[in-house]
């Protein structure tokens, strides 16, 4: 059998390329590095890659091929503009990830062990939370753009992994935290198993992997319907998982709330996106053909999902699992992007996607600041007064809760606004009215928080905002500053994914 | 430059001024915030004379595209209606700002923040009125209740953050079922000639309609408005916001925000929606009426001086409601004139009111009494207002009432009949507050209450003069609302009735 050498586009796949190349020097910090250089290098090589990979991205912005990877990888449009936020987002959570109070000093020590009492004594971190991070970036990267079911399987693990991990790194309430990576590994591999099911049966309906091979099958209408029906249900289970609609969104209070905050963010804001990336180019791409078998299930999820999220998280008490609620009722609204099946739909879903990403991410560190002696303060009680005692960080979490309830002149109206128009107008009149419905219900707790923070007193039980790290406080500012320019003035935005967003077949 | 945007600039540019200052200069910024409201006051009544009243078609008008991908301008303009109420606006300001020079102290944060967001306030209450974009229209509608929102809740008195939130909620709630039809709309000129949000093309969509399309969009609006007015049943928020909040607040919240309500009645809903106006007519009339009685009785049940207040604005709003939908030109004219009449006999109570309160520290009517002896001036100024409310000949409300009553008679005459009860009711409200408080013998506590000084005079010496000089020539005002409520009753093909046989036989 001759061999033929994989024809790639290096230009096309460098983005990605670059990512893992930091992420392995990263790995080799971590093997042959003195302990004391390695934070620093770490946190250099992580920007480096980011910014270096974005700026490739840069460079090949207008390009569009479906055989940037022997057609495993379509990079058009709509990929570079996921790409282009998850690497934003990234950076931004890097920031936060950065301030390392937040991380175990050895992840491998039983929790209460001596072990682990002589780790943090000698003020040990976790820095390969960075390599770890690289390798999710690039999973996440992948994503979006995979064209084919392999790709998108392996993209899907490359992410997961790495969040599994991290989700356990918490330096308190470690049990809590590894908890909660243990449920997080558990349940996903059990969505990933339902993806593979999804797989076999799309490859047993249209006899290829690629998305425009199924897409040539459901057009054609050759092959047998009840295996494309399964196959959409279980694939849409994989990767409504990891999205977090309801009903596969158990794992995601558990694991918002026990993960360090920071990466909490990055999870929240990064994978959203690169899910939501993956989503979109499987429905658009593959399944548009066949909307009358998924649209009327994904109208009920998204349905339930608003509403689901919305009204559970008005009992929540800690900040974390209210944002993890919150969360849900986002993927809710996102879902209205994907079931709008038109441009105005796509275009919508990313600049959501990226408001919303880049407001979450703001959020959480935020979240990383106020603690008393034990470590982050997650219950909303102790929150109370917060106004008064660090006025400008209080307004900035508030300014991003009005962003989430989507207040005008935050970046969260305009998504909301452009998102629910495009759903509507494709004909879903039910979710734009639930939509708006469940929106009137997420105000209520998001205005319950700023009624804690400016209208309660304070409560003197030791809870403090610190002084937030040089890094932290640029993710701050910038996601403010973004989340307000992009509601007063999105115009720029709106019309370079206007202009950008394809998805090339 | 433009009239209207210098006008909304001024206040904002005054903002950033006042955020410079020192926060323990309060008396430098409380001189800032006058010399700025002033200079906006000036400029309005200079608008007001360049203002050609013949003219029906919007004048001054801007218009800069904002989101053009989406059909979204910066497109302000003014008809009289606007006119009317930006001058109302413009011109109680300043008196608010000086009528409570002290109200800012002893709230929950700064002067200086007080006066910022009464300032960011005015920008936006000169906007919502200015704005010919529908989309625009709805940014300011909802950002406007954010500063509402700081103010009841950071130096009001009482249960100030409850109520505060209450009308946020209230708000918001109407806020996105609104949303939801402008959502509508968009899609439908979207079909129909392209996205657009111009009020004067959107005008024209009712053609497209089907009439429960129309049916359901007008709801969104009228619901939004009828909680911002507010009319029975949905105006429970109104007592307690007004209650709680200071007295310039609530000056500002029942003489100006809720006359977005009635505003956008006749600018939105009778507009856009004119099929659908005629067939909730009857629904609305009833609820009008109903409010015009009940918020009677509850005024006169009232025992607190600030809800008692509140109450009597509920039977206003009534009034105007019932003027607005009897869809004739006196009944229109009216409704217009009420608005503006209405706003400034409100001021003159809340802000006597406020004094009253302030210096025996109660604010129920029951311990008040004798204060025509004691403090004459300020039960002088307390009693003509009271005068204006319940309409006496003479008097700014008088014209205003009248000419709703028979604009509604000529085609509602049973809802007229039953409404013409409400001015006996207001006879009642008013004259046993009058009696208990300023007459009969001074009840122990109110010997020693000190009458009007210097600045509180001057404060409240133009709204009596407008109070009084209305009443006997109303021309002034009459010249500019006239032309613009014929002009859009009859854009929308809306007829006053012909004068039957019977007519003056």
């Amino acid at each position: 059998m001759e061999f033929i050498a994989p024809s790639l586009n290096y230009a096309q796949l460098a983005p990605m390329l670059i990512v893992l190349a930091g992420a392995l020097i990263g790995v080799l910090i971590e093997a042959f590095a003195p302990r004391a250089s390695r934070f620093s290098s770490q946190l250099f090589i992580t920007l480096f890659a980011l910014v270096a990979s974005l700026a490739a991205l840069f460079q090949v912005r207008n390009q569009s091929s479906v055989d940037a990877a022997m057609g495993s990888v379509a990079f058009d449009g709509a990929g570079v503009l996921f790409q282009a936020s998850i690497l934003i987002i990234a950076v931004l959570a890097v920031f936060l990830i950065a301030d390392q109070e937040n991380f175990t000093a050895l992840a491998a020590s039983v929790p209460g062990s001596d072990e682990e009492r002589e780790a943090v004594q000698a003020d040990l971190r976790v820095t390969e939370v960075f390599p770890l991070t690289l390798f999710a970036v690039a999973g996440m990267l992948l994503f979006p753009v995979a064209s084919d079911l392999i790709t998108l399987f392996v993209a899907l693990e490359m992410l997961s992994l790495p969040l599994y991990l991290m989700a356990g790194l918490s330096r308190r309430r470690r049990l809590m935290s590894q908890e909660a990576a243990l449920k997080y590994f558990l349940l996903g591999a059990f969505a990933s198993a339902f993806f593979l099911l999804g797989i076999a049966y799309l490859f047993g309906y249209s006899g290829s992997i690629t998305l425009a091979g199924i897409q040539e099958s459901v057009v054609g209408g050759a092959g047998n319907d009840v295996f494309l029906l399964l196959g959409v249900a279980f694939i849409s289970v994989g990767l409504l998982f990891k999205v977090g609609a309801v009903p596969f969104h158990a794992w995601s209070p558990d694991v918002y709330q026990g993960a360090p905050t920071a990466i909490t963010g990055f999870m929240a804001a990064a994978t959203k996106v690169a899910a939501f990336g993956a989503i979109l180019r499987i429905f658009y791409v593959s399944f548009a053909n066949a909307e009358w078998q998924w649209r009327p299930a994904m109208v009920i999820i998204a349905i339930i999902t608003m509403v689901f999220g919305s009204v559970v998280a008005i009992t929540q008490r800690d900040v974390k699992r209210m944002m993890a609620y919150s969360s849900i009722a986002h993927a809710g609204f996102l879902l209205a992007g994907v079931i709008a099946l038109s441009k105005s739909g796509l275009e919508a879903s990313i600049f959501y996607l990226f408001a919303y990403g880049v407001a979450t991410v703001g959020a959480f560190g935020i979240v990383t600041l106020v603690r008393d002696s034990a470590g982050e303060v997650g219950d909303l009680n102790r929150w109370s007064g917060l106004g008064k005692r660090s006025p400008l960080l209080a307004s900035a979490f508030a300014f991003f809760l009005l962003a989430f309830a989507g207040i005008p002149l935050t970046s969260g109206f305009i998504g909301k606004f452009s998102i629910f128009s495009a759903a509507y107008e494709s004909g879903s009149t039910s979710i734009l009215i639930a939509g708006v419905l469940s929106s009137a219900i997420a105000a209520f707790f998001y205005i319950r928080v700023i009624v804690l923070m400016f209208f309660k007193d304070s409560v003197e039980d030791g809870t403090s905002v610190i002084i937030p790290s040089a890094l932290t406080t640029i993710t701050i500012t910038v996601s403010s500053v973004l989340t307000l320019i992009l509601g007063i003035y999105p115009a720029p935005l709106i019309d370079f994914i206007a202009t950008t967003a394809t998805f090339i077949r | 430059m433009n009239a209207l945007t210098t006008m909304m600039l001024l206040p904002i540019l005054g903002s950033l001024l006042i955020a410079v200052i020192p926060s323990d200069q309060v008396l430098r910024i409380k001189q800032a915030a006058l010399a700025v409201t002033l200079l906006v006051a000036v400029t309005g009544v200079l608008t007001w004379f360049n203002f050609d009243s013949a003219d029906t078609a919007f004048q001054f008008v801007q218009s800069v595209e904002w989101i053009p991908s989406f059909g979204i301008n910066y497109a302000v303009g003014v008809d009289g209606l606007s006119l009317v109420l930006i001058l109302m606006s413009v011109l109680l300001t300043p008196i608010v700002v000086l009528a409570g020079w002290n109200e800012s102290e002893g709230g929950r944060w700064s002067a200086k923040v007080f006066y910022i967001l009464i300032l960011v306030l005015e920008t936006m209450m000169i906007g919502v009125f200015a704005a010919t974009d529908v989309f625009l229209f709805y940014v300011i509608f909802e950002a406007m209740l954010i500063p509402v929102y700081f103010l009841i809740g950071g130096y009001g008195s009482g249960d100030r953050a409850a109520a505060a939130v209450k009308f946020l909620l209230y708000s918001l709630f109407g806020g996105l079922l609104m949303l939801a039809s402008i959502i509508g709309l968009y899609v439908i000129s979207g079909a129909n000639g392209g996205h657009t949000f111009d009020i004067a093309k959107l005008s024209e969509m009712h053609n497209y309609m089907s009439s429960t399309t129309q049916n359901l969009l007008f709801l969104g609006f009228f619901i939004a408005f009828a909680i911002k007015a507010p009319l029975w049943p949905l105006h429970t928020w109104l007592p307690d916001a007004a209650s709680s909040g200071t007295p310039g607040t609530s000056v500002l919240l029942l003489g100006v925000l809720d006359k977005v309500g009635t505003f956008g009645m006749i600018r939105f809903c009778l507009t856009l929606f004119p099929d659908a106006s005629r067939t909730f007519t009857p629904v609305i009339i009833t609820l009008a009426v109903i409010s015009i009685i009940y918020g009677a009785f509850l005024a006169i049940g009232a025992t607190d001086i600030k809800r008692l207040i509140a109450y009597t604005s509920i039977s206003h709003f009534g009034f105007i409601t019932m003027g607005i939908f009897a869809m004739t030109t006196q009944g229109h004219s009216g409704a217009m004139l009420y608005m503006f009449n209405h706003g400034f006999s409100t001021a003159a109570l809340f802000i006597v009111a406020g004094w009253m309160a302030s210096r025996r520290g109660s604010t129920k009517i029951a311990d008040f009494g004798g204060l025509q002896r004691i403090t004459p001036v300020m039960a002088w100024s307390f009693f003509i207002a009271g005068m204006s409310s319940l309409a006496l000949p003479g008097l700014s409300s008088f014209v205003s009432e009248f000419l709703v009553l028979v604009g509604t008679f000529t085609r509602y005459p049973v809802a007229a009949v039953i409404a013409t009860f409400g001015i006996v009711l207001a006879a009642l409200y008013i004259l046993i507050p009058v009696q208990k408080a300023l007459h009969g013998p001074t009840t122990p506590g109110n010997e020693n209450l000190p009458d009007l000084n210097i600045r509180e005079k001057i404060a409240i010496a133009p709204v009596m003069a407008v109070i009084i000089a209305l009443g006997f020539y109303p021309a002034p005002l009459l010249n500019v609302i006239n032309p613009t409520s014929a002009h859009i009753l009859e854009v929308q093909g809306f007829t006053d009735p012909l004068p039957s046989d019977s007519a003056g036989k």
